[in-house]
């Protein structure tokens, strides 16, 4: 305990004397923070200056080993140093796909080249990975991989299409699931592959969505090459890496929408009672509007009642009980709860609501409005509530095909 | 707060679900139905419940109890709604003796308390009246100085096991209007006080509760529980308290409908199949299976924060009365559907399951009242 307190102390100094003074107090959300990359814009050089500060230390993969550019630190010493970075209000200084889906996959799957050759420029903030795993057409249906990799020596040659690739024209590697055998079975001869999509054969389309803007896209592949030392696992075991990083993302999708909104824990009350008692107004310091008062409560309350199911799987986990479907569930009820809350958003702005660009509207007004149009495809992406619901039916209550 | 159970929690629940397994089959609580059996409950079991320590969970050590608290007692509360027990948990040990322990004076608790953990000695609490819904401060029954004590005229209903119960704590109103907070006196009356008359009541999911008539009931200030007028905080301490224990019954009851119909839905065949194999039902089996994970985290959580003194106890204590409010009336409505015409007969238990469930979302406030309480407690 005292050697934990010490490196709290020094952990602290550290911050206070490193973290640039224009990003404290403005911790980032998941999605805004620094991802990184060649293709990198430094609105604030403060941020690359804490990038590179943070990642000298180690301290962008906490607990990753030393060797492959992590800090290696324990599980305790990493939560000691959100815990500082919380409340001295630093933002984290990387986020990413590198860091939260291929890094962790590469830390299990990878081979000691793979680590060495990728995981250092992920902790470094120089490479930004994108994930390349549904195809046009083949929609909940993950496995029906049709993006063809044949074998030329010791270098694959690609050719297909991926879709919905988030953040595709902004990174510069992928990870991507290819048919490598097309003679097996269709879970079988599936591999997993990382590509460097800064090749003539690579180019991306942005998608336009109904929110009006989005981060996904089109990837084409027309005889890219990849090398067969970028093979994770083995050739004809994609799926099972799939597997392993699709219960992450679903995770870390229920984690961003699972802590959105309510004041459940706090005194202070929450965003969209604010927003109501300014839209709707108050009655002896009661929301005049009970109707929209009782979706209010429901809102918070779902968000309560997911965050705290959030902890009881962690702490089961802690105290060692085998962890069950609870990511599959979190991507339900998490998605689900986002489309509910941002519609009672909408109806709280009322008319306002409906503004898309120019005068008359305010800039959180139009960003509600796309916030919800964007939360639809929340139940559709990273596996549709339908396929969850499938496999909760399946692998917990034991249902029948 | 760890949202997990440590060895001893895993252990009573393991003991509480075996004993109601092998001890309390719900044939048991059909045959006090159609018995109508005037307890509604067994005295030999609560007395086994008391011995096996059950019972004393909750009460201090000086009185016979293990000085533990909810996340023990609701273990054991689990296993007992699974079961569709009808022991008086609610009654003698969160409300009455609850009452009791937190505002009695050393001779009422010494002279009331080991009877209760014993299992020997009944109390109930009388938190509702002909119409005052789930407000307990809306007490209309009056109490009038008389002498050194008080005399008591008015109607308490729906008082859990109060026509079963020893003695019944009884607000009235010493002062003030007939909601008011301030002005209500909490009073230990015997049950065999000249001028009160108990009936007992028939509810649709066979519990008892008694009908209590106050024509005169004379108290002395040694039937004072706490201070004069000032009975509010106890009260709500107390239904606090009781409401956490009834979300765990529920908690149970729910858990088991559903088992029940995801048996029945592995077994019937309709149309070549078994009905499990539909997407229709197997998608709503997976939503409840969610909202019953979700009910079970809001009642570890409220039971913890309650026994800690948490101060967002009472907002837990909503959430979790919210949640399996609603969770145990979809539960049992999928349920009856699912099972189809079988459901709506008397001979299968799910409909047993569902008139609980109606009736414990309609004890100590359902899913609106306390979603209204939570607005009221986050200041909006």
């Amino acid at each position: 305990m005292a050697e934990l307190e010490t490196f709290r102390a020094e952990t602290r100094t550290w911050l206070e004397e490193n973290a640039p003074a224009s990003l404290r107090g403005s911790r980032s959300t998941a999605i805004d923070g620094v991802w990184g990359g060649k293709k990198a814009v430094w609105d604030n050089p403060d941020e690359k200056l804490w990038l590179d500060r943070m990642a000298e230390k180690g301290w962008t993969a906490p607990e990753w080993p030393t060797e492959y550019g992590g800090g290696g630190l324990s599980r305790e010493e990493a939560k000691v140093l959100d815990q500082e970075m919380r409340s001295l209000e630093v933002p984290p200084a990387l986020i990413g796909f590198g860091l939260e889906m291929i890094g962790p996959v590469l830390l299990r799957y990878g081979t000691e080249d793979q680590k060495k050759r990728h995981l250092t420029k992920i902790c470094r903030g120089e490479i930004r990975w994108c994930q390349g795993y549904s195809e046009p057409g083949a929609g909940s249906d993950l496995a029906s991989v049709q993006m063809k990799g044949v074998l030329e020596g010791d270098t694959y040659i690609v050719n297909g299409q991926k879709i919905w690739t988030s953040y595709a024209d902004l990174s510069d590697w992928i990870f991507c699931l290819v048919r490598t055998e097309p003679d097996k079975s269709k879970h079988e001869g599936i591999s997993f592959i990382l590509i460097d999509m800064d090749q003539p054969g690579v180019s991306v389309k942005p998608i336009l969505l109904i929110s009006g803007k989005s981060p996904f896209c089109e990837t084409f592949f027309e005889d890219a090459k990849a090398s067969t030392a970028d093979v994770v696992h083995e050739v004809g075991a994609g799926w099972t890496v799939a597997k392993a990083l699709l219960g992450h993302e679903r995770g870390m999708i229920a984690g961003i929408f699972g802590t959105g909104g309510g004041s459940g824990r706090s005194k202070g009350r929450g965003a969209l009672v604010e927003a109501a008692a300014a839209h709707l107004g108050e009655v002896d310091g009661r929301l005049a509007d009970p109707v929209k008062r009782d979706r209010i409560v429901q809102c918070e309350m779902d968000t309560r009642a997911l965050s705290l199911t959030v902890q009881r799987s962690s702490d089961g986990a802690k105290a060692g009980h085998h962890p069950g479907p609870e990511t599959s569930l979190f991507k339900v009820y998490g998605t689900e709860f986002n489309q509910r809350r941002t519609e009672l958003v909408t109806d709280i702005l009322g008319p306002n609501a409906l503004g898309w660009e120019g005068p008359g509207f305010v800039q959180a007004e139009i960003d509600a409005t796309r916030d919800w149009l964007r939360a639809r495809g929340n139940t559709i992406e990273g596996g549709t509530s339908e396929v969850q619901l499938n496999i909760i039916a399946k692998r917990v209550l034991g249902l029948p095909d | 707060m760890q949202l997990v159970l440590d060895e001893d929690q895993e252990l009573l629940a393991k003991t509480a679900a075996d004993w109601a397994g092998e001890f309390s089959p719900i044939s048991r609580m059909r045959e006090l139905r159609d018995a109508r059996d005037v307890t509604g409950f067994s005295k030999a079991l609560w007395k086994e419940m008391a011995e096996l320590g059950w019972v004393g969970i909750p009460f201090d050590e000086a009185y016979g109890g293990a000085g533990m608290g909810l996340a023990e007692l609701i273990v054991v509360l689990e296993a007992m709604g699974r079961a569709l027990a009808p022991e008086p948990f609610l009654s003698s040990v969160l409300l009455g003796g609850g009452a009791l322990q937190l505002a009695g004076s050393d001779a009422q608790k010494q002279q009331w308390l080991p009877g209760v953990t014993e299992g020997d000695k009944l109390l109930a609490l009388a938190t509702q009246e002909p119409t005052s819904r789930y407000d307990i401060f809306d007490v209309r029954t009056r109490a009038e100085k008389s002498g050194d004590g008080w005399v008591l005229t008015g109607t308490k209903s729906q008082v859990i096991d109060g026509h079963a119960a020893d003695a019944i704590l009884i607000p009235a109103r010493t002062s003030g209007a007939d909601a008011d907070r301030d002005g209500i006196s909490l009073f230990l009356i015997p049950a065999d006080a000249p001028g009160l008359s108990s009936e007992r009541q028939w509810r649709l999911d066979s519990r008892g509760t008694g009908l209590l008539e106050l024509s005169g009931v004379a108290a002395g200030t040694d039937g004072l529980v706490g201070q004069e007028g000032g009975a509010a905080a106890t009260l709500e301490t107390v239904v606090d308290q009781a409401t956490v224990g009834l979300c765990a019954e529920m908690l149970g009851g729910m858990t088991h409908a559903f088992e029940l119909t995801l048996e029945h839905m592995k077994q019937r065949e309709q149309f070549d199949t078994v009905i499990g194999t539909f997407q229709a039902l197997k998608h709503r089996a997976a939503k409840l299976f969610i909202e019953i994970e979700l009910s079970r985290s809001c009642v570890m959580a409220a039971a913890r924060a309650v026994d800690s003194g948490d101060e967002n106890a009472a907002k837990l204590v909503s959430l979790a009365k919210a949640r399996c409010s609603d969770a145990y009336i979809l539960a049992t409505n999928e349920g009856v559907q699912i099972f189809g015409g079988v459901g709506m007969t008397d001979e299968y238990d799910i409909g047993l399951y569902m008139k609980r469930a109606r009736a414990a979302a309609l004890t100590f406030g359902d899913a609106a009242f306390h979603r209204d309480r939570w607005a009221r407690l986050s200041n909006y």
